[in-house]
């Protein structure tokens, strides 16, 4: 079983490009260009020189050794969190910007949930000197305002999503529909391992950057380079895309995702994807959806606006349908007393996204001497309303 | 033979037109859930030729606000694909002229492609257009289903489509090439300036084995005079569901009267 992208743009049956004729000039100019100009060796060694510079790689894989204690593992965390703007979005929109001034593009678009995609493309769009749109629901707006805020700051003009459930998948509707009508200056910079073929392999391959160094880094503490698992979180699926990449095939290392259950998986108010979709299509690509019978997206909930998302990534249908990853998924209870643990086990405010990861060990029990590695996919500044309100801090 | 390849023949119409085609699209279940039989019948009267009955979808990505609108209004109505075709079943007891659904991808899917395309032929549905339905996987995995049925897919071009994907698509293509007029949602944008009448006349002298609608940017007599000057005919969408929704459903005439006006 092959976990990487076939020439046609899908893994296993999942992925392709289902985009109205508007968009086909631009997806078939990146399609056609993007492994290109990814494997030059000028754009590598700019893109390894700018995350190495400007943002703080390679980040720290960190043993959690009061975390490893209480869950009796040998835990490790992968710190995204301290990349600079706070998440692993910038690992893609530094690749992505770097793109699309190889296209020629000179106008830039993004959609964004929990703001952190926002941020990573207003900041990289500030350093090129680029204009940036980005297309936010109104109520993600209102729960990360902080982000807006930088946003702002940034320069980037920040567009208010009105339509359907006004979150990530309604950002990403105006976003598309954007392109449509600006189709020769503009890039659209996908935040996550979603879209039509290229994008899933594209940010998935600017992300791999975080398994790849997993792999030395590893070598380094553990003397082997395989963890026995590991487990992210899933919006999208382009943190989880990252930290799975180099042990996709490599079947002796567990992929373990971690999804929103929102107020219970049956409860009418979730966003696990794996559990409540069928396959069809979102956003131009083929894969695992949440959906009416009649075919209708339905709204998801969850209490992280970065996982807020009906759909999962192609690949990511791909490994629960072929089993080679394990999903579970966390409820907003689950996922806020894990990441209110980290902080006071480990000091580290977590990404209420990140924090879903975290509440594995409610569902998954491992032996003493598993090294799991856990990507630490964000911190958690822009959450700290939401922390303040659920715990009445 | 299929109602819309015959229409397509029709140059000399025994009423005097002109032979140039005005297609309207609405959505069904708006802006009543009942309205989708009286809107077109009344459309016929009027005399229209064509008529694109869309299918709602929750995330409708090529179309502007207008259209999305009337989608959301018309699944909260409680639209449905089964509720669709249930009302549509004794229609071609009343109407002649062609009819195509148009919808997104994903309720078609769900419905399942066959059985969608065997309750097309059912009904007397001539064609489907489904922006989201790519022409090579069209190509490749549903068109013998599409042909069995007697239905023709229909497929969208843009200013920005290049010359070679314009052969390849009308090689595909077995009816009519629906020609985007600008690179827009729908409803976007209003009249035509020099940039659109140069795309007109490029594609009209590529002499292409289909003959052209052009939609996208119509909305009265003037652009649809502009558009089907080089073009067999031109779509209207957003602005009739404006007017249904000022209007509500029993006074299409005024809508389309003033349009064709200057055919007779
Ligand atoms: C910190 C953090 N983690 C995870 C996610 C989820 O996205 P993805 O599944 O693409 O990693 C987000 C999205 O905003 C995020 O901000």
């Amino acid at each position: 079983m092959s976990y990487n992208i076939n020439n046609k743009g899908y893994y296993g049956e999942f992925g392709g490009a289902f985009i109205p004729e508007m968009l086909y000039p631009n997806v078939e100019e990146l399609r056609q260009n993007y492994l290109k100009i990814m494997t030059e060796p000028s754009f590598k060694e700019e893109f390894h020189q700018l995350l190495k510079d400007y943002v703080g790689r390679p980040s720290p894989l960190y043993y959690a050794k009061r975390l490893s204690e209480k869950h009796n593992a040998k835990i490790y965390l992968k710190r995204e969190d301290l990349n600079h703007t706070g998440a692993h979005k910038v690992n893609n929109t530094i690749g992505q910007i770097l793109m699309a001034k190889r296209l020629g593009k000179n106008r830039i678009i993004a959609e964004t949930g929990a703001g952190q995609h926002g941020v990573a493309t207003a900041t990289v769009c500030a350093l090129m000197g680029i204009e940036c749109i980005v297309y936010m629901g109104e109520i993600d707006i209102a729960r990360q305002a902080p982000n807006v805020a930088r946003m702002k700051m940034l320069g980037a003009e920040v567009r208010p999503a009105l339509s359907g459930s006004r979150t990530l998948k309604d950002a990403t509707n105006e976003a598309i529909r954007d392109w449509i009508n600006n189709p020769v200056d503009t890039h659209y910079i996908i935040g996550s391992a979603i879209g039509p073929h290229p994008y899933p392999d594209m940010v998935t391959k600017f992300q791999s950057i975080i398994s790849e160094e997993i792999k030395w880094q590893l070598k380094e503490k553990e003397g082997k380079e395989d963890p026995d698992y590991v487990v992210a979180c899933i919006g999208g699926g382009s943190n989880a895309a990252g930290t799975y990449y180099h042990f996709l095939d490599n079947e002796n290392v567990g992929i373990i995702a971690v999804e929103a259950a929102g107020k219970g998986i049956h409860s009418g108010e979730s966003a696990a994807t794996s559990a409540l979709g069928k396959e069809g299509i979102i956003h131009g690509c083929k894969t695992l959806l949440m959906q009416t019978k009649d075919g209708q997206i339905t709204e998801p909930y969850s209490i992280s606006a970065g996982l807020d998302y009906p759909g999962v990534g192609p690949l990511h249908s791909h490994l629960y349908k072929s089993g080679r990853g394990e999903f579970y998924s966390a409820t907003d209870d689950e996922a806020m007393t894990a990441g209110l643990e980290l902080c006071q086990l480990e000091g580290i405010i977590p990404a209420i996204e990140t924090a879903h990861a975290l509440a594995i060990f409610e569902h998954k029990t491992f032996q003493p001497e598993d090294i799991v590695v856990i990507s630490l996919s964000g911190r958690g500044d822009k959450d700290l309303q939401n922390y303040i309100d659920y715990f009445k801090l | 033979m299929n109602r819309i390849i015959q229409k397509l023949k029709e140059d000399n119409l025994p009423d005097g037109k002109t032979g140039k085609l005005l297609s309207i699209y609405f959505t069904a279940g708006y802006p009543n859930i009942d309205d989708t039989v009286t809107i077109i019948q009344n459309l016929e009267k009027s005399g229209v030729d064509m008529i694109e009955i869309g299918l709602p979808f929750s995330d409708p990505l090529a179309d502007g606000p207008t259209i999305q609108a009337s989608s959301t209004a018309a699944l909260k109505n409680g639209m449905t694909t089964e509720l669709l075709f249930e009302q549509l079943k004794d229609i071609r007891q009343t109407v002649s002229i062609p009819l195509i659904i148009m919808g997104y991808f994903n309720p078609i899917l769900q419905y399942g492609v066959e059985e969608f395309c065997k309750k097309c032929k059912e009904t007397g549905i001539d064609g489907l257009i489904i922006p989201d339905l790519p022409v090579d996987v069209y190509h490749s995995e549903y068109k013998e289903t599409f042909e069995k049925y007697g239905l023709i897919n229909v497929f969208l071009i843009t200013p920005q489509t290049s010359d070679e994907r314009i052969r390849y698509i009308d090689s595909v293509s077995d009816g009519f090439i629906y020609m985007v007029s600008s690179a827009s949602t729908t409803g976007a944008k209003t009249g035509f300036g020099d940039t659109q009448t140069e795309y007109f006349e490029r594609i009209a002298n590529m002499n292409l084995k289909n003959p052209q609608i052009v939609g996208f940017g119509i909305s009265n007599n003037e652009t649809f005079t502009q558009a089907t000057k080089y073009a067999k005919g031109a779509i209207i969408g957003s602005a009739f569901i404006k007017h249904l929704t000022n209007n509500g459903a029993e006074t299409i005439a005024s809508f389309v009267n003033p349009i064709i006006a200057t055919e007779n």
